[in-house]
């Protein structure tokens, strides 16, 4: 089920006032948020944005492209460093 | 032999069915198609007049089949890893892209097994 587009995308109040905020003084600072579930619009494009990924802020620096997606889709959770690789011990004796 | 958007039709079956030959195009676009090219469903390929044919190779112009639907999915991936979201990192990785498990099944995308055991000194 989507959003009712009445309502328009999902934008946190806190994070847009500091994204508008940056943009009239024409500053470029990160931001940390903890806001994964905010869309990107616009306005955040060419600003760098520190998003949580549960345990860290990972800076995200916001193209064009990124439009329409959110912020968390660009902070990954999840770190999986593949499974043990056979050793040398492990597969002498095969 | 009716020729439309590159594919060739399968003369024995019936015109909705042997739309969906076509890359791009399943029973409810094929029907679509057929509605706006005034061609009945229920007509067998080779029953088709060349003014059938050349209507509904119109109206099948009008959608993305083929080549050029195939070359939109494909930009849309690249699009996804180019912005390294996280369905761009799926796809790199060819795992299921949409929050299905992975302990078990997905091997439509992870492809055939790849058994790794411990293995052990005898």
């Amino acid at each position: 089920m989507g959003r009712s587009s009445k309502k328009g995308p999902y934008v946190d109040p806190k994070l847009r006032k500091r994204i508008d905020e940056m943009n009239r003084r024409g500053e470029k600072r990160v931001i940390k948020t903890w806001c994964r579930a905010c869309v990107i619009i616009p306005e955040m494009v060419g600003h760098t944005i520190a998003v949580h990924n549960g345990k860290k802020h990972v800076p995200v620096y916001i193209t064009e492209q990124m439009v329409g997606h959110r912020l968390g889709e660009f902070a990954p959770t999840r770190t999986f460093k593949g499974h043990g690789n056979p050793t040398e011990r492990s597969t002498a004796l095969k | 032999m009716a020729r439309i958007a590159g594919v060739d039709l399968p003369a024995n079956k019936r015109i909705d069915i042997a739309l969906t030959y076509i890359y791009g195009i399943g029973k409810s676009l094929a029907k679509v198609v057929l509605e706006e090219a005034r061609v009945k469903p229920e007509v067998r390929v080779k029953d088709l007049t060349d003014d059938e044919i050349s209507r509904i190779q119109k109206a099948v112009e009008k959608y993305p089949v083929e080549g050029e639907l195939r070359a939109q999915v494909s930009q849309n991936i690249k699009r996804l890893i180019a912005i390294g979201c996280y369905r761009g990192l799926r796809h790199r990785r060819g795992l299921p892209v949409r929050g299905q498990r992975t302990r078990t099944n997905a091997r439509t995308r992870k492809g055939p097994r790849r058994t790794v055991g411990v293995r052990r000194k005898k």
